[in-house]
């Protein structure tokens, strides 16, 4: 029985990974929540605004390193971030303005927003396409490991090493601090109380005489923020590629709807746990079990559950599971 | 009087282009728009009939072309002989499993015995499933991967494959829905998609099934299609063409396009008739009545659920039908070409514009929106080309050509944005 | 007779093509509480609502202290000093009962402590509960924290509809002791009941409204007494 040894896998292979991803998971989650609770739909455009968001933190990265400027060991996209996030605001401000105003106005149907926000989606895929092209972009710089798996081994003297990849760190404390200001807002300030009250009770709320107008336009810029910060921490972890966010809508949505739509803490709770569970799913645990149990009863296969193509089947399985059993989500969220 | 005006006027278009491209490329077009139009017919009976947002239509195409595999490929032998007993074994295993898991849900009391019960039964359902499956699995696919290595199929008639292809989904549709049904309209929506995204995955990755990624070719094609080269071949034939002045080659390849569209057109015609008669029904109107107040008609005693259910079910076949007509055309099964961009949402965007609710608005909307994908490619390059002539060469010059490229879904966009906004109820709009 | 404080005179108007209200008046004068009963469909929440500004008006005026606030959306009213407190879903029950609140305090930029504390002496038990998210409380309470929430933007009119519904009996005397408390202080109350008795009883002015007009109009004593409007609606 080797515990360390059978730690140090599971770190490297499920625990870090599942992490980071969780971060990113819940981060787009929060983006879907919000627009769920105070807009009251779902927002099939999300994916795309993570990859405009990230599309531009791309272009003002590349305009900071021709410019010299560097973050030391951090990815000089941290720096572009606030720059990105404002161009993305101003962009789905534009889009209510110009696009989903309308139907709130008419007080339509939430399912006739939801196809809205599918043309929504082929409008800002096309613009992102067309601005930065279709090709995989690698844009992280600075320190590629924290410690690199050799370092670790050499530190610890265990054979197995344990990686952590810098991207991976700042997905998670990038991801706490965006999580942490989120809440401060939403439950220490005027505003972020009556985005609150709005999405409890919008007739008392409008009653109180808070403005739906300005709830409406702060809670679009918040999305912005947490949809560009998402986008540029899976980039930096992963790469650009201008298709993959849409593919990352399902387990998004997933993780909203299984922590319970429009309640933040449930989108946090609910991006770990798809997180995790994809990983820990499709993850071969020979290696663990192999350390973990006596000689004699190693696994002789690769111990997989589903093999990796079934990713996504996974994050799926647990949203049928939850919507058969608990279909306001772990949260207690709301339905339509 | 509108209706046949706008009918008329989609079919200028596709004459338009067969005098200015060529004749190949609209009949190719109009074959793929017969098909979309009959996609659009199934996705218009969930929407428009009875209000069920489902955005999982790709899943049903692509079972549909999964039925067209295994009803008109040819067995092999080999591969059935080294683990075909072994994958249906390990199928059943798993399904006992689930209608195991199942019994043990509804029958029991909740409670820890019932979950520790639920837990073991899965827990050895699935090690007994993956024991017997997957040495069958790979048994199967070692035999003569490069041309086969799946279990092949029935080796019937092609013309069988269609309304198979709309039995399988419909059986698929009969499950979702039973599950997913009764969901508010935003999860159904998402459950569809992810469903849909786990069908493909599993024609994808399952190669013993359909040869996956590897894909199927050479499908045959239904009596009454005749082959190009046969064509060329045939002395009547080249007989033919020479005295209409047509080279062989293209000659042959029109016929055969026309034979196709002979084809779609009676399955169209017939599912037009069909869906026309069903709105028009009592069934039809009930249908109505409860996407259009739901609570009232629950009280009034109608089962909500199972009429969904039956919508749900009936529409998918519809696109399964169209499933297997599609893979039909194209010869082969390639599991890589379904996205859900091209598929479901252009689907939708052609029930929207056409008029949802109305069954000629989504065949108008088929024509309509497929030529203009189609289209939309060359078109805008010329357009880009003309705009950009004067222009000198260099960076932005460049960009606005490539951006042609991109401008496809940028269109489809704008058009369902403005349909929505300025006419929501589409071309031919619900009666 | 003199401008009484807040009159809704005349109304005539419903929520569609139908009229609900037949040319009904209402008024309350300051620091009292008027009380409107009848039958079920009379129109009794419709009446009120009309005076709020939720429902267009065909013919009829609203008038507070003398000014015509008929145009008036109901946000513009709450600025005026009308406070409503609506029958149902009247908290927000994911914020606690402090948030709940200062959100009723929303259009107000000066320090609302000292409002927060009038509050909190008159619901003694909702500075208990303070920090507790509204949903989890019993009924009574909700409809304190809902009064309370009203009374935070220190209106000069509260309007209340049917603020017992659903409650004990012992939370609907104590409800009705604490509105006269509110009286009490300056604000004048209207208000929509059920209990028809127990209302009148500690009404100033009584409406009994049949089919969008007025039946009887008089002091609640003097209604109570009436063996006419005992028969029909007090249950003799």
């Amino acid at each position: 029985m080797d515990v360390l040894n059978a730690l140090v896998v599971f770190a490297n292979f499920v625990f870090v990974p599942g992490l980071a991803y969780g971060a990113q998971l819940a981060l787009g989650a929060l983006g879907v929540t919000l627009v769920y609770g105070i807009l009251r739909f779902s927002n099939f455009a999300h994916g795309d605004t993570m990859a405009f968001g990230t599309m531009a933190a791309i272009l003002v990265t590349w305009g900071l390193q021709s410019m010299g400027i560097s973050f030391g060991p951090l990815p000089t996209a941290l720096i572009a971030l606030p720059f990105a996030i404002a161009a993305t605001a101003a962009l789905v401000l534009a889009t209510d303005r110009g696009i989903y105003r309308f139907y709130r106005k008419v007080r339509a149907a939430p399912v006739i927003l939801v196809i809205v926000s599918m043309g929504v989606m082929f409008v800002m895929n096309a613009l992102t396409r067309f601005i930065i092209g279709v090709d995989e972009i690698n844009f992280a710089d600075g320190g590629r490991f924290i410690i690199a798996a050799r370092e670790f081994k050499e530190l610890t003297g265990l054979a197995e090493g344990l990686a952590i990849r810098t991207t991976q760190l700042i997905t998670v404390v990038t991801a706490a601090v965006a999580v942490a200001l989120l809440f401060w807002f939403l439950g220490n300030t005027r505003t972020g109380k009556s985005m609150r009250a709005y999405s409890d009770n919008e007739d008392l709320a409008l009653l109180s005489g808070i403005n739906p107008e300005r709830v409406v336009a702060v809670t679009w810029i918040i999305v912005a923020a947490l949809a560009t910060t998402a986008g540029v921490l899976y980039g930096l972890d992963k790469s650009f590629k201008a298709f993959t966010y849409f593919q990352l809508l399902l387990p998004i949505f997933a993780a909203a709807i299984v922590g319970g739509l429009g309640s933040p803490l449930g989108a946090i709770a609910g991006g770990f746990l798809i997180a995790f569970s994809e990983v820990t799913v499709t993850y071969a645990w020979k290696r663990v079990l192999g350390y973990l149990l006596p000689e004699g009863l190693e696994p002789e296969g690769l111990v997989q559950l589903m093999s990796t193509d079934y990713k996504f089947a996974v994050s799926f399985a647990i949203l049928v599971i939850v919507l058969l059993f608990r279909p306001t989500g772990l949260f207690r969220g709301k339905s339509v | 009087m509108r209706a046949p005006l706008l009918f008329a006027a989609v079919a200028c278009l596709f004459v338009l282009t067969g005098e200015m491209q060529s004749w190949n490329v609209a009949l190719a077009i109009l074959n793929m728009a017969l098909v979309s139009a009959i996609m659009a017919m199934g996705v218009n009976m969930q929407w428009g009939y009875a209000g069920l947002f489902n955005i999982g239509g790709m899943g049903f195409v692509a079972l549909g072309g999964l039925a067209a595999v295994l009803v008109s490929m040819p067995p092999v032998p080999d591969a059935w002989a080294a683990g075909g007993l072994g994958v249906v074994a390990g199928l059943l295993l798993g399904a006992l499993t689930v209608i195991a898991a199942i019994a043990v849900v509804r029958r029991m009391p909740a409670g820890r015995l019932r979950t520790v019960l639920l837990l073991a039964v899965l827990v050895v359902g699935f090690v007994l499933y993956r024991r017997v499956f997957d040495p069958a699995v790979s048994a199967v696919e070692a035999v003569t991967p490069a041309a086969t290595g799946y279990l092949g199929g029935l080796g019937l008639p092609v013309l069988l494959a269609w309304p198979a292809g709309g039995l399988l989904a419909a059986g698929a549709a009969w499950l979702i829905g039973k599950t997913a049904l009764g969901l508010r309209s935003d999860y159904l929506a998402i459950a569809t998609l992810g469903i849909s995204e786990i069908v493909i995955a599993i024609l994808k990755n399952e190669d013993w099934l359909a040869r996956g990624v590897k894909n199927v070719v050479g499908l045959p094609r239904p009596t009454g299609v005749p082959y190009e080269v046969e064509l060329q071949r045939s002395a009547g034939f080249l007989d033919w063409a020479g005295r209409w002045g047509i080279d062989p080659v293209t000659a042959s390849s029109i016929v055969v396009k026309l034979a196709y569209a002979g084809f779609f057109s009676v399955v169209l015609v017939g599912i037009v008739w069909l869906a026309e008669r069903a709105l028009n029904s009592p069934w039809g109107r009930m249908m109505r009545a409860i996407r259009d107040n739901e609570v009232a008609a629950e009280a009034m005693g109608k089962d909500v659920t199972a009429r969904h259910l039956q919508v749900f079910v009936l529409g998918s076949a519809v696109i399964g039908i169209a499933g297997a007509m599609m893979t039909t055309l194209d010869g082969q099964l390639t599991p890589g070409t379904y996205q859900p961009l091209r598929f479901t949402f252009l689907v939708w965007v052609m029930v929207i514009v056409g008029g949802s609710g109305n069954n000629w608005g989504a065949v108008l909307g088929g024509f309509l929106i497929w030529w203009l994908w189609v289209m939309v490619e060359p078109i805008g390059l010329w357009l880009m080309q003309t705009v950009t002539s004067g222009m000198a060469d260099g960076l932005v010059k460049d960009r606005l050509i490539d951006a042609a490229a991109h401008m496809r879904l940028f269109v489809m966009g704008l058009v369902l944005l403005f349909v929505l906004r300025f006419a929501p109820r589409g071309l031919i709009p619900e009666r | 007779m003199a401008e009484p404080f807040l009159i809704g005179e005349a109304m005539t108007g419903g929520y569609g093509a139908a009229d609900i209200l037949q040319g009904c008046t209402i008024a309350v004068e300051k620091g009292q509480i008027a009380v409107i009963v009848g039958p079920n469909g009379a129109g009794k929440s419709t009446a009120m609502k009309a005076v709020f500004g939720m429902l267009k008006l065909r013919k009829g005026q609203v008038r507070l202290n003398g000014a015509d606030i008929t145009a008036l959306s109901p946000q513009a009213r709450v600025a005026k000093g009308m406070a409503f407190v609506p029958q149902t879903q009247n908290i927000f029950t994911s914020m606690t009962v402090e948030e709940n609140l200062e959100m009723g305090a929303f259009l107000r930029r000066d320090d609302i402590r000292a409002t927060l504390e009038q509050v909190y002496d008159l619901f003694p038990i909702l500075r208990d509960k303070r920090r507790q998210a509204a949903g989890e409380l019993s009924g009574g309470q909700r409809q304190q924290v809902a009064v309370g929430r009203a009374l935070m933007t220190q209106p000069r009119v509260l309007m209340l509809d049917e603020p017992t519904a659903g409650v004990s009996p012992i939370v609907m005397d104590e409800l009705f002791d604490r509105i006269i408390d509110i009286a009490r202080t300056g604000i004048s109350i209207l208000m929509v009941e059920q209990n028809a008795r127990q209302a009148l009883a500690i009404a100033d002015m009584g409406y009994v409204l049949v089919q969008g007009t007025n039946r009887f109009t008089d002091t609640g004593a003097a209604l109570m007494a009436d063996p006419e409007v005992r028969r029909s609606f007090l249950g003799g």
